[in-house]
């Protein structure tokens, strides 16, 4: 499995990798964020749509569960799992469906589906000393991945490791 | 008198009996109202002492879970309205937003009461409803009116000119504000449910303990809590000694700044006499002291909703259908639900 270590130094360069990772994206990929409560998921969420030219508001789906948004060329499945943590109920949301429809999905606290999406890629957010910053690790899941976290090491002028 | 696609006559006058079905999310309801404004029931299936004791929110989305609610809960409703099920004049259900597969159930439901009943049927917006809410409790409430929605899955501000002229004027960003209680509450340990366990400890806090951000104070009626909730977690982490209750009543106190102080401003620009609460969060002490005293200093009459009303509930998806046929309209029986549904021209 690749990674990606990165350390952003404030929200400008989250929003620099979001457009780095929207530039690989295709239908139906799985993109899995996870990290503590005000880590940066959902800004990340909102660049990421943000560079796929989603132009409505993007806003937390933790109570509404599920929210889709159209890009210019890629429709985004936002989903939010917070709060079906203990339940199980994942099936309810039919993730597959919208992936199925040609969706990226963008599932924030997603590490618990790891296993139900083997490709994908997983991003988890750490807060850091300094209130602004943030630790990034993206870590490529399925040999889809590979190639596409090269290129976004790329994009932002840096290399991945083993 | 028109008729719809279905033969229908469409009418509402003060006798018109709707029974409504709510199922968007997490709750199963039913309710009956009559005249568009007289509850004549209302169940909700959903019971938070089981929530409470997993800790955190156990969301019933499944939609097994509507499926298997929604026949006791619609006997429940038409038994507690004391009519014969013949006396409904149309049935309403929720058709957006919320997950497409609970959705479903209510719609389908309801479609096939009306079909059964030979009444029309009306989807409902459940925004909207949420909208016509506010005038269950209060009838006489004047017009313009700004509705303030405040619940863990949305935030917004509507400004109305009577009940079926409305537009939204400001939204939250980010995270909505029922949601930046609970999970500062979660991230305080202060347990579940978030809006009431902070509203219990900010009463033991200082509220003038940490200033936190009030964002967004002067830029138009949008709001963004997900930088007030960074900040709390920051300042948690830089003062890991701070005392809980002093975070819970200043992050309060910051929320309901912002609510209040957008509240008003929207409320002076579209000329409303009357300010209208509704969601989850409505039910915050501080929240409703702090809008009833700006609106008595600005001589706008501020209607605060039973908990009940500001819930997700289906006494206002039936009233909301009585709008509906009021303004002539139904929906034909191959609507679906339409997970995206946005209020109105506005939201974004």
């Amino acid at each position: 499995m690749t990674h990606l270590h990165l350390e952003s130094a404030s929200p400008g360069d989250t929003e620099q990798l979001a457009v780095a990772v929207a530039g690989v994206l295709r239908p139906r990929d799985v993109v899995l964020l996870s990290g503590d409560l005000g880590a940066g998921k959902t800004m990340f969420t909102k660049a990421l749509c943000a560079a796929l030219g989603v132009v409505d508001a993007v806003t937390s789906p933790t109570f509404t569960l599920m929210h889709e948004y159209r890009g210019r060329a890629l429709n985004v499945c936002h989903a939010d799992v917070y709060r079906l943590e203990r339940t199980a109920e994942f099936d309810d949301l039919d993730l597959d469906g919208a992936r199925a429809a040609g969706n990226v999905l963008v599932i924030e606290w997603g590490e618990v589906l790891s296993d139900a999406f083997p490709d994908h890629l997983a991003l988890r957010f750490a807060h850091a000393d300094d209130a602004n910053q943030r630790s990034i690790t993206l870590a490529a899941h399925g040999s889809g991945w590979q190639s596409r976290l090269e290129r976004i090491a790329a994009h932002l002028g840096t290399t991945v490791a083993p | 008198m028109a008729e719809d696609l279905t033969g229908h006559k469409v009418t509402a006058d003060e006798s018109t009996v709707v029974l409504g079905i709510e199922t968007s999310c997490d709750e199963t309801a039913v309710a009956v109202v009559m005249g568009g404004g007289d509850v004549l029931s209302s169940v909700v299936a959903s019971q938070l002492d089981e929530h409470a004791r997993f800790g955190g929110v156990v969301p019933e989305i499944a939609s097994r879970a509507h499926l298997e609610a929604l026949p006791h809960v619609t006997a429940q409703a038409i038994a507690r309205a004391g009519i014969d099920v013949g006396r409904v004049d149309a049935v309403a259900a929720t058709v957006g937003p919320g997950l497409v597969g609970a959705l479903l159930v209510g719609v389908s439901a309801a479609k096939a009461m009306a079909l059964a009943l030979d009444v029309p049927f009306v989807g409902v917006n459940h925004l909207e409803a949420h909208l016509y809410a506010a005038l269950l409790d209060a009838p006489d409430a004047e017009f313009p009116m700004l509705f303030v929605l405040v619940s863990g899955g949305h935030t917004m501000f509507v400004a109305m000119n009577d009940p079926h002229d409305y537009r939204v004027v400001g939204q939250t960003i980010d995270d909505a504000a029922g949601e930046a209680f609970d999970k500062v509450a979660r991230f305080l340990g202060l347990g579940f449910p978030g809006g009431p366990a902070i509203d219990k400890a900010a009463t033991r806090g200082n509220e003038k303990a940490i200033d936190f951000p009030r964002a967004m104070r002067n830029e138009g009626f949008d709001v963004s809590f997900s930088g007030l909730k960074t900040a709390v977690i920051n300042h948690v982490r830089a003062h890991p000694q701070v005392a809980s209750d002093d975070v819970a009543a200043s992050f309060q106190r910051a929320v309901v700044d912002v609510l209040v102080h957008k509240a008003r401003r929207a409320a002076s620009q579209c000329g409303a006499r009357t300010i209208a609460l509704g969601g989850g969060v409505a039910a915050n002490s501080l929240l409703r002291r702090e809008m009833q005293r700006a609106g008595d200093d600005d001589g706008v009459r501020v209607v605060l909703p039973s908990r009940e009303m500001c819930t997700d509930n289906a006494a206002m998806i039936a009233s909301a259908g009585w709008y509906r046929l009021a303004r002539g309209e139904t929906s034909p029986l191959d609507t679906g639900a339409n997970p995206n549904l946005k209020l109105a021209a506005g939201q974004r």
